[in-house]
This record gives C-alpha cells, sequence and structure tokens, in this order.
C-alpha cells in the first residue's frame, strides 16, 4: 500500500492504496465517483474513458502508480470544459442515450476527439471513436450528436 | 633559440602529413569504409542476428505496413480498432498513450514505453498481408537514408544501442494472464554487437 496525490478534476485527492490498483477502481471504490464505468477491464469497450492530461485514457488499465502529477479529468467535471459542455447538450438534444452504460465514455472521448479536431469527418468520427462500444447500437445518433456539437462549438 | 625553432619546424612537417592521414582514415570509416577487421560473410552473417531481432513480434509488430499496430506472437491485427494515425500514434481519443503509458503496467497487462508509437511506413519491415520482408528487402530499407530518417552505420548502431522501444523489447513486461511477453531469442548485448559487426562490414545486403 502506498499514498497516492492525484488531481482529480481540479482538485486534490489523497488515496492510500496498492500500486497496480486501476484508476477505475481509485475513482469508483475510494472516491465514490461512479460516473466512470467498468465495462470491460481489460480497455477494449471505452466504458471507462477518462481524460489524464487532456488524453483520452482507458482507466481500467491505468495502475494509479503510474499517473504521477498528471491532471485527471472525469465525467462528473467533463461540463466544466466548453467543448464538454457542449457535447453534453448535443447528447440531450440527439437523445443519443438508450440504456446510457457506455456514455460517460462516449462523451469524454467524444470531447478529446473535438478539441483535437473541431470539425471532424466521417471518417475522423469513426476512426476516433471505434474503441467505445454501445451495446444498444446508438453509434448513428452518437455520430449525429458529434456533427452537432462540432457545429455548435464555439 | 634559433635551434628549438628549428627544431620544432622540423616536427611539424614531420606530423603534419601524418595527422591529416590519420583525420582521413577516420572520415572514411564514418562514411561506412567496410572494416578490414569484419569481413562481408561475417558481416552478412551477422546482420541474420539482426534480421532476427527486428523481425520478432516484439519488434515487427509495430513496423506494418498497414493502417493498424499488431499484437502477441501471433502477430493479430491489434484489438479494439486501433489505427495508425498521421504520426504513428493512433487518433485523437485512440491515441497509443490511451492505453500505452511510459513503462509496462504489469499489473493490467498493457506494455508500455517512452512515446510509443508505430514505426513509419518507410520502416515497415512486413507486406500488407502483414507477412514479413525477406531479409534482404529489410536490409535494404534500413540502410536507405530516404528511409531511415537518414541514419548512417553508426547512426543505426546508436539507434539499437540506445532508444526507449529498442530496449523494450527485452523488457517487454507481463500479459495480462501474468505470463511474461517472449523478448527477442539473442540478448540486447549480442543484438547490439551483432549490428556493430555488420555496420563494421559496411553495412551489407544479402
Amino acid at each position: 500500500m502506498a499514498t497516492y496525490q492525484l488531481n482529480i478534476n481540479g482538485q486534490r485527492k489523497e488515496v492510500t492504496t496498492d500500486a497496480s490498483t486501476p484508476l477505475l477502481w481509485v475513482l469508483r471504490d475510494d472516491l465514490k465517483m461512479t460516473g466512470t464505468k467498468y465495462g470491460c477491464g481489460i480497455s477494449v469497450c471505452g466504458a471507462c474513458t477518462v481524460h489524464v492530461a487532456g488524453v483520452a485514457t482507458r482507466s481500467c488499465v491505468l495502475p494509479v502508480s503510474l499517473i504521477g502529477e498528471r491532471p485527471v479529468v472525469t465525467i462528473e467535471a467533463i461540463a466544466q470544459d466548453p467543448v464538454g459542455r457542449v457535447v453534453q447538450d448535443a447528447w440531450v438534444s440527439e437523445d443519443v442515450v438508450q440504456c446510457g452504460y457506455c456514455q460517460s465514455g462516449q462523451i469524454m472521448s467524444a470531447v478529446a476527439l473535438l478539441k483535437h479536431t473541431p470539425k471532424p469527418t466521417d471518417a475522423n468520427i469513426e476512426e476516433s471513436m471505434g474503441g467505445n462500444i454501445c451495446r444498444c447500437g446508438t453509434y448513428v445518433r452518437i455520430r449525429q450528436a458529434i456533427k452537432t456539437a462540432a457545429r455548435q462549438a464555439k | 633559440m634559433r635551434t628549438r625553432a628549428v627544431h620544432l619546424l622540423c616536427a611539424i612537417s614531420f606530423l603534419l602529413p601524418a595527422v591529416a592521414f590519420a583525420l582521413t582514415q577516420a572520415g572514411q570509416n564514418n562514411a561506412k569504409k567496410p572494416s578490414a577487421s569484419v569481413t562481408r560473410s561475417e558481416g552478412l552473417a551477422a546482420w541474420q542476428q539482426v534480421y532476427s531481432v527486428l523481425t520478432h513480434p516484439r519488434c515487427i509488430n509495430c513496423h506494418t505496413a498497414t493502417n493498424y499496430p499488431q499484437q502477441g506472437d501471433d502477430r493479430r491485427r491489434h484489438f479494439a480498432n486501433v489505427v495508425r494515425g498521421p504520426e504513428g500514434k493512433g487518433v485523437p481519443a485512440l491515441n497509443c498513450a490511451t492505453c500505452h503509458q511510459e513503462s509496462n503496467a504489469d499489473s493490467t497487462g498493457v506494455p508500455g514505453g517512452h512515446n510509443w508509437n508505430l514505426a513509419p511506413l518507410s520502416m515497415r519491415w512486413q507486406d500488407t498481408n502483414d507477412k514479413p520482408l525477406s531479409n534482404a528487402a529489410v536490409c535494404r530499407a534500413l540502410i536507405d537514408r530516404l528511409k531511415n530518417h537518414n541514419l548512417d552505420g553508426p547512426g543505426l548502431l546508436k539507434h539499437h544501442e540506445e532508444e526507449a522501444l529498442v530496449h523494450w523489447a527485452w523488457n517487454p513486461g507481463r500479459r495480462a494472464d501474468g505470463t511474461m511477453r517472449t523478448p527477442p531469442t539473442i540478448t540486447h548485448a549480442q543484438f547490439v554487437e551483432a549490428t556493430r559487426r555488420w555496420v563494421e562490414a559496411g553495412t551489407p545486403c544479402p
């Protein structure tokens, strides 16, 4: 066990846990931030996506000991980001969500895409979102919402 | 005083040609002139060892000719629809760094190293059907300075000696099931020594 000082959503958080504990479980179990979802646990589905130093990152395979000083942003704080706010609004206006389980990861990936590529093509969307799986098959609405967000983002 | 000056001038006049000769020899060595101590056949034998490493899954999995990396000893396509991206580091929201960190994450089975990325297409060591290229083709690609970031023989040797992702091949970490990934069949020291002999032989290709 070791103690880690983490920067989560702009706040300093101290957790004492095993070095090998994935960030996902630090968020969910230690910090009670359950917006980030457990899907596969092997970085295949994307449900656990958060931002680490601005990079969309699979928190289920990131040991807490490898985070260091890098700031972490989770779905709980994404509305504080201008692009994140627009994406969430687009998700609502396009009525993307069905069961909703994968959607926090979908939104975190969509925000990462739009921050780097403000006007993505269909190919950009398919490549960037290709690692986020939706069992309900909301892919068409996800793509539409990303396009809507791209139009509305300043 | 005058005698000492004459002696000094004589010494310089003798030394200058020797210094010039030595500098010329050094310049020729830097220009990949074959070393007299390593024959072409010895160089080709050394190349065969180098080739065995370059085409090992730990190396060739990221020297693909396609739009995606591979993984595993069976060199299957990387999962999760990972693609090459414009700089060989994936695409936004699905970068290499989305999973791969600066070091191996043994507890979760994700390999990692500094600047994890795909080699450029100019350094592909397999065809578009994912078959390794012949040792002659890989050799020619490796010494083509238009394809290899303008590295000469010593530059290639330095790359093999120092590049973090080259070193990673001998410290590839554990798979998700806890077993160790397979390193190349020769040690890093043997790989570097084989590269050195191949370079000293003038980087001959089969």
